[in-house]
């Protein structure tokens, strides 16, 4: 198409709308890591003025000093890495029976798993913290992953099974007439062709565990448990006026979920679109 | 040997009785597979969601006690009746009603206005998608606290705008200390977090509108304002509605901001259900009630949002 005039102006026009979101949107953080820049006495000073007199990486050289802070940042990895390998396994292996196997009792368990879609995990906190008493698995780091892995496998099994089907059938059966069994046909078939799908399935494991500080500040008691959003948060009551040290810890635990997000963006929408527009 | 004697439709029969044997035992291995599939996974979901969605109606219907092995008596639906006369349950409703009622439009038209703005030839384009996207994938954790500092009573981000920028007010404001200011604190983070989410839902709907009709309706005539109305907004109706339904069960399941920034107070005025249910539960052991809170907060929403599922579909069939 050719550029007349008015379409100048209109791509003129989006650029300022789009920029000045932009700025509204990125300007909190901004503000963060300068927060984080600043000494404690500098902190309360002029609030609009981004760019601190004096900046400073003090902030960051306490937290990362701090006696707990590395323990809950691998408590934290720990957890997010053995939730999210059970989650890829449990889930595609869901997903592959569901859509390639015939099994009786498939159509209810489907249904069932598409119930669990439904339920918002907040109304199952009591519950489950009466499942973890009697299943001794309160105080426990590793005490986490089965919740962590429940609560995610209806939503992931179900995006699963939905790229599952898109493979074609003909596949399968070739496969079938070399004499494959279900496990070779999954394995070696289906789970490298679902690979974008996978992807999605990864990175919304990965940050949701990582990030996730509900039922982890409900079951978790000791210190040395901790992970990073609970110590965050705690760090936040300790440390009452030092915003600037809030911040830089804060930071250092957007930093891995926002290197995964600019390395992974792309799947992030193809996750999405099969999650949301489909249905 | 038997086979040599056999007629020829004998033979038939045998070798007809034999697929069928082999075909069955291979339906039958891939049953058993099947199952063993599905097993695992639905061991731990059952556990972990199933038992424990059954047994939040279980323990709402009776007076639960603490002490392992002690009976715990049947009340039917007191707890309904009790939370149901709770003027803080009641008003944590309305909060979360209110909320809703602020973040789920702001959020749907200003992520609908930038998914426009963002379709088609732009330079650039993936940048603003990006920069657009990260308060979305940020922890609740980071951006509550980060929302309550720029809200704080003193010199403060939120208050040298309202005063110094915008002359609103003639001093600071305590935002967190009166119920209307400190919902708009929590609002404004809600929406500001959730905008990329719905922008990016409608811009996925709008990539799939084939870029012929556009520049169809460009050669008939019509102008940008009609090319939407005509064109975009029925490829996204089905996505619209979708995200409206997320948006608003995801508004009444309001926590972690509420839990970080005022914490339900000053004195419950800013509780919302499940900031209520927590306290109500891991502060006062409380079981009982609070799965009573839960569920009646579950069940409504799902009501609510089933009823809207079905008005949205019964127009489109008009």
């Amino acid at each position: 198409m050719r550029r007349t005039p008015r379409d100048r102006l209109l791509l003129a026009l989006r650029y300022l709308f789009l920029g000045a979101c932009a700025v509204v949107m990125v300007y909190p953080f901004a503000y963060m890591v300068s927060t984080s820049l600043k000494s404690r006495t500098y902190v309360l000073s002029d609030p609009t003025r981004l760019w601190p007199d004096e900046p400073t990486l003090d902030n960051y050289r306490q937290v990362l000093t701090a006696e707990h802070f590395p323990r809950y940042a691998l408590n934290s990895a720990l957890v997010a890495v053995a939730s999210t390998m059970l989650i890829v396994l449990l889930s595609s292996m869901m997903a592959y029976a569901f859509s390639r196997l015939r099994f009786p009792g498939r159509r209810v368990l489907f249904a069932l798993i598409v119930v669990g879609l439904t339920i918002p995990t907040m109304m199952l906190i009591i519950p489950q913290f009466l499942l973890a008493r009697d299943l001794h698995l309160l105080n426990s780091l590793p005490g986490l992953v089965p919740f962590y892995v429940g609560t995610a496998l209806a939503f992931n099994t179900f995006l699963l099974s939905g790229f599952f089907e898109q493979i074609p059938r003909e596949l399968d059966e070739a496969m079938m007439i070399d004499g494959a069994g279900a496990w070779r046909r999954y394995w070696n078939l289906a789970m490298p062709l679902a690979k974008p799908a996978l992807g999605t399935v990864v990175i919304f494991s990965f940050l949701g565990t990582w990030d996730e500080y509900a039922w982890a500040v409900t079951v978790l008691n000791d210190t040395d448990k901790r992970t990073l959003p609970i110590a965050i948060a705690l760090f936040q009551g300790q440390h009452s006026t030092s915003w600037g040290l809030v911040f830089a810890a804060s930071i250092i635990a957007l930093v891995p979920v926002i290197a995964i997000y600019l390395t992974f963006q792309r799947y992030f929408v193809a996750g999405l679109t099969t999650g949301a527009v489909k249905s | 040997m038997t086979v040599t004697s056999q007629t020829p439709s004998a033979a038939v029969r045998a070798a007809a009785e034999g697929w069928r044997r082999a075909s069955s035992s291979r339906a039958r291995r891939t049953a058993l597979a099947g199952w063993l599939f599905v097993l695992p996974g639905f061991a731990v979901y059952g556990l972990v969601m199933l038992y424990p969605a059954v047994q939040t109606v279980l323990l709402s219907l009776q007076d639960w006690t603490i002490v392992p092995g002690q009976e715990s008596p049947w009340v039917g639906l007191a707890n309904y009746a009790e939370a149901l006369q709770d003027p803080v349950f009641l008003r944590s409703l309305v909060n979360a009603a209110a909320y809703t009622a602020f973040t789920v439009p702001l959020q749907v038209v200003i992520g609908l206005f930038l998914a426009v703005l963002l379709d088609g030839y732009l330079p650039g384009r993936v940048l603003f998608r990006v920069l657009f996207y990260l308060p979305v994938v940020s922890s609740w954790v980071v951006v509550s606290l980060l929302f309550r500092y720029i809200f704080a009573s003193d010199d403060s981000l939120a208050n040298s705008v309202v005063v110094n920028l915008l002359h609103l007010s003639g001093s600071n404001v305590a935002w967190f200390q009166q119920r209307w200011t400190a919902m708009l604190a929590i609002a404004l983070l809600g929406t500001w977090k959730g905008i990329g989410w719905s922008m990016l839902i409608f811009l996925a709907a709008l990539t799939a509108v084939p870029v012929e009709l556009k520049e169809a309706a460009a050669l008939d005539g019509a102008g940008a304002v009609r090319r939407f109305r005509y064109v975009s907004l029925p490829a996204i109706r089905s996505a619209l509605s979708v995200v409206f339904i997320l948006l608003f069960i995801g508004g009444f399941n309001v926590f972690i901001s509420v839990q970080l920034m005022t914490g339900g107070g000053p004195s419950n005025a800013t509780q919302v259900p499940l900031t209520y249910m927590y306290q109500q539960a891991f502060d006062f052991l409380d079981f009982s009630y609070g799965s009573a809170v839960s569920f009646i907060l579950t069940g409504t929403v799902l009501a609510l949002s089933a009823l809207q599922y079905w008005w949205t579909r019964r127009r489109e069939a008009l």
